[in-house]
């Protein structure tokens, strides 16, 4: 049934069960907000979306109130105006006045409204909270003093990723949100997905900031720096820059790196081409010697993380294969470094990802390599995409004027499947090429799996078929799907041959480390914005005469001069893992979403 | 295998939440499973609610949050006796605070903490309803009313010698 109401003298139609705010929007008009977030439960919380409906005593908040037939609101009456700039004003009261020191200056939510209501003399000055910052991973920060509990972190840490790390404890002035028992990080189940930072309107979540640590190494001349950048950095940079998303910027990223002054540009998709020929070969063996399926994918570190807190008992389902990151990183400091004559121990290896829970991964024990110099970690230090857009800002180098600038060879080249890892689906559709040749021996003609790539569906179900074989393939992202669709594989109610699992809503181009939402415009984890970024990761599989990982020249080369072939002892050491149970033991939350 | 003393050490209480859940709404019997753990271990350590939550499938950080919410919930080892001293408005008025600051000193203890021999347990409290007789305090279920600070000793000497004749 639908509803014709009246919103600041427009009539408007929408669907019963609208609220009020999204049929403002219908007109143009965007009620300012804080607590809503459109993938989320609605909390009402902040009440900053006041809105005046004509036969109420008094404002309700529009996120939360729907429509009904004859109604009328005003949205922007001097009253309501004035309310909701005393409600910012209130906000602000208690939140530290550093704007132009905090990270999030220029693009926070809070500092926003404080514009747009019209915030221009402070009348209160409120007691301030002194939290310490929880500083206990390599990967996501907490700070509590910044926080102004609008609770979109503790949502999307229950219900779209269904990892639940985060709460309120207390109440009142002294609520703050915290992990379980008020632990750091290191001691809760936090996959370190860094969804929290995505979704935090200020900067009360943020990414271990490690741009210090990469300039004094790129400063110090006994160094070899080697940055890679991950397929995912390349489709969302831009916005970091007001460029619109929907166009890969490949080559004005690998510029902007040189130009920051490492010594070598390598591309992650060039991993994610050797990722793909191990793990497809580590399926097609377990697949012909009857075992353990279905083959779970291990890249999206987040993921893996979670596996280990939530699904222990998966885990020889999960391929031991490394991240692409990971790989890429193994061979800079063997086999690149053998070739240049580099002594391993000098070289600086720097991952450029979207991800914050890479550099997690970085700095896990077990990811650590044997080189020519000893054992040492493959990466150095991860830096997000943010990160990079600030080091090149800080640089003052103008994006979108740099010319377009290829690869270093040796570990440049990639294929279209090494680029589709970016995005939900990806992962699959390139196993899916490389297997299809590993086990008929034939070039796939149609190498295109339209199933498996929308962004808008949360568990994806497609069966391929070669030859006479079936093979049942599954594609979750987002943790919070993951937990749907591993909960029906550990129950027997479903079987596959393959499940692809990345923990981040859309793949890693919706990761953790991805450029913030503009602050007042843009949505972040936006349904648009995801689908236009993975549309660029696509548009570069398509604009590439390579498409199947195995036809990599590099790849060949390497397996050629350096690891034989695919799982081989070499293969296993450099460029294979393991993960074992972690504590705290995870448990599913009921109140994760459904997104298929 | 863990030890058995280990395994066992909550059987009782997984037993009493399998009297009350209900697994269509988990949370609606999340109060009362932590009443009768309190009751029952005499606080709500990381263990207890860790058990809670494998149990009833209700995240650790839920739980964690209901026990901070209510005053009532305690997640550290309290002592035998528990001291209370009103805060509400007749007894602020009265001198609340005082008797309070008095306690803080004698005990060395701050409201919310524990005396190192676990004696005692320091809290504020809002009205207990015995405003004619503020500034009130209590211990245990013992009330003393229109308490002066010189009295603290007295009362607190009185329990302790209590307590070394049990």
């Amino acid at each position: 049934m639908s509803i014709t109401l009246t919103i600041d003298n427009q009539q408007v139609t929408v669907p019963e069960g609208t609220t009020v705010m999204q049929a403002a929007e219908k007109l143009a008009i965007r009620i300012p907000r804080l607590c809503y977030h459109p993938r989320l439960h609605l909390e009402g919380s902040c009440r900053v979306c006041l809105v005046e409906i004509e036969g109420m005593s008094r404002p309700m908040a529009s996120c939360t109130f729907p429509v009904y037939e004859g109604m009328v609101v005003h949205t922007s009456t001097p009253e309501i105006r004035d309310t909701r700039k005393t409600i910012v004003e209130l906000l602000l009261d208690n939140h530290p006045e550093d704007c132009q020191t905090c990270e999030r200056d220029g693009n926070c939510e809070l500092q926003y409204l404080a514009y747009s209501t019209g915030v221009r003399e402070r009348h209160y000055e409120g007691e301030k909270k002194h939290y310490e910052k929880d500083l206990s991973t390599p990967s996501v920060i907490r700070d509590p003093d910044k926080c102004i509990l609008c609770g979109r972190c503790v949502r999307i840490c229950a219900e779209v990723q269904g990892v639940s790390a985060l709460g309120y404890i207390n109440r009142g002035f002294k609520t703050v949100v915290t992990p379980a028992y008020d632990a750091p990080f290191s001691e809760s189940v936090c996959v370190t997905c860094g969804q929290c930072i995505n979704v935090c309107p200020v900067a009360a979540f943020l990414e271990k900031d490690y741009t210090a640590d990469v300039v004094k190494a790129i400063e110090d001349p006994d160094k070899h720096v080697v940055v890679q950048i991950a397929p995912s950095v390349r489709a969302a940079i831009g916005e970091g820059f007001n460029i619109a998303p929907g166009t890969p910027l490949t080559g004005k990223a690998v510029a902007a790196l040189r130009r920051l002054g490492f010594d070598e540009v390598f591309d992650t998709q060039m991993g994610a081409d050797l990722t793909i020929m191990e793990e497809t070969a580590e399926f097609v063996q377990r697949f012909k010697e009857g075992g353990p399926l279905p083959l779970i994918t291990s890249c999206s570190s987040a993921w893996m993380k979670f596996a280990e807190h939530f699904y222990p008992d998966l885990i020889p389902n999960i391929s031991t294969a490394k991240s692409p990151m990971s790989m890429l990183g193994s061979m800079v400091k063997t086999y690149y470094a053998e070739k240049k004559g580099i002594d391993p121990s000098k070289i600086f290896n720097v991952g450029a990802m979207c991800c914050t829970a890479k550099k997690f991964e970085a700095a896990r024990p077990e990811q650590q390599i044997e080189t020519s110099a000893g054992m040492m970690p493959s990466i150095d230090r991860v830096i997000t995409t943010r990160e990079l857009v600030w080091l090149i800002k800080n640089a003052g180098l103008q994006f979108a004027n740099l010319p377009d600038e290829d690869f270093d060879p040796v570990l440049g080249i990639s294929t279209g499947a090494g680029a589709l890892f970016g995005a939900t689906g990806g992962l699959a559709e390139a196993v899916y090429r490389t297997a299809y040749w590993m086990l008929t021996g034939e070039d796939l003609e149609q190498v295109v799996v339209e199933d498996v790539r929308s962004v808008a569906q949360g568990i994806k179900r497609w069966t391929a078929k070669i030859g006479d074989i079936k093979l049942h393939f599954a594609v979750a992202h987002g943790l919070g799907n993951a937990h749907q669709l591993l909960r029906m594989v550990r129950s027997g109610e479903e079987k596959f041959h393959f499940i692809e699992i990345m923990g981040c809503p859309g793949g890693c181009i919706g990761g953790g480390g991805q450029p913030y939402a503009r602050a007042g415009e843009g949505v972040p984890l936006d349904m648009d914005n995801l689908r236009k970024r993975a549309e660029a990761l696509r548009s570069i599989d398509s604009g590439k005469k390579l498409k199947c990982s195995y036809e990599n020249p590099d790849v060949n080369r390497i397996y050629k001069e350096y690891l034989h072939k695919p799982l081989s002892d070499k293969a296993h050491k450099l460029l294979h893992t393991h993960y074992k149970p972690r504590l705290p033991h995870g448990v599913w939350n009921r109140d994760v979403m459904r997104t298929d | 295998m863990a030890c058995s003393c280990c395994e066992n050490q909550f059987d009782d209480l997984t037993q009493y939440i399998s009297g009350v859940f209900d697994p269509e709404h988990p949370q609606s019997s999340l109060i009362s499973i932590l009443h009768h753990a309190q009751e029952r271990y005499g606080y709500l350590s990381k263990d207890v609610i860790e058990h809670i939550a494998q149990v009833t499938e209700v995240p650790a950080a839920e739980i964690y949050g209901v026990v901070t919410f209510y005053s009532l919930f305690k997640t550290k080892p309290q002592g035998k006796h528990r001291i209370s001293v009103c805060m509400g408005t007749a007894c602020y008025i009265r001198g609340g605070a005082k008797i309070l600051e008095a306690l803080e000193d004698m005990l060395d203890i701050k409201p919310g903490e524990t005396t190192e021999d676990m004696l005692f347990t320091l809290s504020e409290t809002r009205c207990i309803g015995a405003c004619g007789l503020a500034p009130i305090m209590t211990v245990d279920d013992k009330v003393y009313g229109r308490v002066e600070p010189e009295q603290v000793k007295g009362i607190i000497a009185e329990w302790r010698e209590k307590a070394e004749k049990v």
